[in-house]
């Protein structure tokens, strides 16, 4: 037997600080499977199988190329406007599903959760890289229509940033899970709040320049509440590496990252709180 | 939260443990019930910092499922929990394999703890068996690279491979069932915690899962916490066992004494016994009842043979004639033995205490201890009036004879009554 054991202390007490971060490693392999086993399952028994996954965001960006873009005729800063609408939609739902499919991961995973152990905070976070991993493939989609263009001359990239992708997701993934295991943690106690999140998210997608660019919001109150979206940042900046458009500002960058950092701690302090002993309450 | 520690000769430490459950639906999920009973408290219609003690099991809204547990447990003990439906067990499963947090109290656990509360948490219908092998693996805590190692193994005791590669769902259950127990029985945790989980799978299997678990104990020192309702295989597997009552450790020793403590419930050996019958059964036959029962050895200990005699406290709301007893013994492994009917019967009058004595001769009755269930019931011409039973009802023991007389055996290999002696005789040499 396995000479160095490990010890559990277990006591009535919860402890806030201890962020039980090392534990989390220790079930890496649990999230990738979680990831796969989202994805197997998703497509299972459906005719096109992974193609939704292309399918799916095209037509939203059609939709909303003919109804923002022809009909409302909300402008796109010169950008085409299926590459602006699908940049924006693309983003958008790796943020918004992120946080939807986190914010009830208790109710959905009672039964699991219910009589084993292991660091719940593997759910959430699997979540949030099945998202990403969505955002990605969707990614490829709007590389073959972006290339298009660049070679046409019609957008021009800010080429050097772009080596900035990965943090604009890294913050926009952390973000959404901060905001998602606050959900989570208090629907254990308001279940209204469950019914409330999809409501909300939409609604914070027009609070959030997904349809239409920053710059067609002139100034007044409208531009504080965008500003004040910590989202909004993020969305400008990545337009402004892959399409050239956007206004970005250091300080509106500045506040994404402090918002991210303070919604995640703040997230995994309560999330820690309540998978104590949400199955006495959920 | 998990530190390295050395080699310790304890694998479970539990000190004075509690959990405490809220009744009913005091803990209402909206916003609106939440600020109504944080109003209610504002005005003092109840006291919020209700105090967690040695109180009652049930006090206000509150409910104690464990009730203050201390207990240790060995490296590599094999340890049985039995007690009544509620007495706490499946709550402390709860606590230990981390489900949820005890109210008060603390326990340390040495080594990795895989829980089996249920078989096959996480299997999903529409992976294959392989991916939930993955899936419920990775689950109890292995990395991807300890079932790869284990794969084999696996599905060898598994016996489904054949089925390896096709959805779960077209499983029959006793399939799912071998599938998800090899899983948890691979792992490479030094303690197991297991809920009932051998109560399924066919014979042949339940056997194999036994033996796998006694294999676990013995050769490889593991420590193994074993809750079931099937005593058989406690007797099997376990050589230490803990009986449960109300959310408290009431027997903490070897395996027999245990099982026999849990099916007789040691409190009922008292020679007074008080009654309380419970309006709501008797609505409208609350007209005739037995308050208490004394039996006449204080020590509630017989001879085989020697007659009992009871004394019961009658009282009834109105005049009633032929009032008759009979007494069902129950032995201390739950097999019905035989009925007792009182000769005669007796008349009691409204409203006076009546005492009737009741003589038992117990020629028929084998060693060991009897519960009698008390039927009472009236009697008038060819009217049979049933009125009520006492389910527990008094309890008494019948020694063991002597080693001279050689009468160990009995119940186990004789069976549960002692029939009247057969005649012998020498038939004389037919020439």
């Amino acid at each position: 037997m396995n000479p160095e054991i490990r010890h559990t202390h277990i006591t009535a007490k919860h402890r806030w600080f201890d962020l039980k971060f090392r534990e989390l490693l220790q079930y890496r392999d649990l999230i990738v499977m979680f990831v796969k086993k989202d994805f197997s399952l998703k497509y299972k028994q459906t005719i096109l199988g992974p193609a939704w996954i292309f399918l799916n965001p095209f037509f939203t960006t059609v939709i909303y190329t003919v109804v923002f873009g022809n009909i409302a005729n909300i402008g796109t800063d010169g950008v085409p406007k299926l590459l602006f609408y699908m940049a924006g939609n693309a983003l958008w739902s790796f943020f918004s599903q992120s946080i939807t499919s986190t914010a009830n991961v208790f109710q959905s995973n009672a039964h699991i959760f219910g009589k084993v152990y292991f660091p719940r905070l593997t759910k959430p976070i699997a979540n949030v890289i099945s998202a990403g991993i969505n955002f990605l493939v969707q990614l490829i989609m709007l590389f073959f229509f972006w290339i298009y263009y660049v070679l046409r001359g019609n957008v021009h990239p800010n080429w050097w940033s772009m080596l900035g992708l990965p943090l604009v997701l890294l913050v926009l993934g952390v973000m959404a899970l901060g905001c998602g295991i606050i959900v989570s943690s208090l629907t254990t106690r308001y279940r209204d709040l469950a019914i409330v999140v999809n409501f909300g998210v939409s609604l914070w997608m027009y609070a959030t320049p997904v349809v239409y660019p920053l710059s067609t919001v002139g100034g007044g109150w409208m531009r504080t509440v965008l500003m004040c979206n910590p989202v909004t940042q993020m969305m400008e900046v990545f337009r402004y590496m892959l399409l050239g458009q956007g206004q970005v500002s250091f300080l509106g960058i500045l506040w994404s990252v402090v918002f991210t950092v303070l919604v995640f701690l703040g997230g995994v302090l309560l999330f820690n709180k309540v998978e104590r002993t949400f199955m006495d309450t959920v | 939260m998990s530190t390295a520690i050395q080699q310790c000769p304890y694998a479970i430490q539990i000190t004075d443990v509690r959990k405490q459950y809220r009744l009913g639906q005091v803990n209402s999920s909206t916003l609106q019930g939440e600020l109504a009973s944080w109003w209610a408290k504002k005005r003092g219609k109840e006291d919020p910092n209700m105090k967690i003690g040695a109180a009652p099991r049930i006090s206000g809204e509150t409910f104690m499922a464990l009730n203050g547990v201390t207990l240790t447990i060995k490296q590599g003990e094999a340890v049985g929990i039995i007690g009544k439906n509620g007495a706490g067990k499946s709550t402390l499963l709860k606590l230990l394999s981390r489900v949820t947090a005890p109210t008060e109290g603390e326990i340390d656990i040495y080594g990795r703890i895989s829980s089996m509360l249920e078989v096959g948490t996480g299997f999903n219908g529409e992976l294959t068996g392989r991916e939930n092998v993955y899936m419920n693996g990775a689950i109890l805590g292995m990395t991807k690279a300890e079932i790869d190692a284990k794969m084999e193994d696996i599905i060898a005791f598994s016996e489904v491979r054949e089925f390896i590669d096709t959805p779960v769902k077209r499983y029959s259950s006793g399939m799912y069932v071998k599938l998800a127990f090899s899983v948890a029985a691979h792992l490479d945790s030094e303690i197991m915690i297991m809920d009932e989980v051998l109560a399924v799978g066919d014979m042949a299997f339940q056997k194999k899962c036994l033996d796998k678990m006694k294999e676990a104990v013995s050769a490889e020192g593991r420590t193994v916490l074993y809750v079931s309702h099937n005593m058989a295989t406690i007797r099997q597997l376990c050589e230490r066992c803990i009986v449960l009552d109300e959310g408290k450790v009431v027997y903490d020793g070897d395996v027999e004494t245990a099982i026999e403590y849990y099916m007789s419930g040691e409190d009922t050996l008292k020679a007074h016994r008080d009654y309380v019958f419970k309006d709501y059964l008797l609505k409208n036959k609350l007209v005739f009842q037995v308050l208490s029962s004394d039996i006449d050895h204080i020590d509630c200990q017989y001879g085989m043979g020697e007659p009992v005699t009871v004394r019961l406290v009658c009282k009834s709301q109105t005049d009633l004639d032929n009032v008759h007893f009979r007494l069902q013994f129950v032995y201390k492994d739950g097999t019905r033995v035989g009925s007792s009917f009182s000769s005669s019967g007796f008349s009691i009058a409204a409203d006076t205490e009546t005492t009737v004595q009741l003589t038992l001769p117990t020629t028929e009755l084998v060693p060991g201890q009897h519960l009698a269930e008390i039927a009472f019931y009236s009697c008038n011409d060819d009217n049979y009036n049933f009125i009520n039973t006492i389910e527990n009802g008094f309890c008494f023991e019948i020694r063991t004879p002597t080693p001279e007389n050689h009468l160990p055996f009995w119940a186990r290999n004789w069976g549960h009554a002692h029939l009247a002696d057969m005649k012998l005789e020498v038939l004389p040499h037919e020439s």
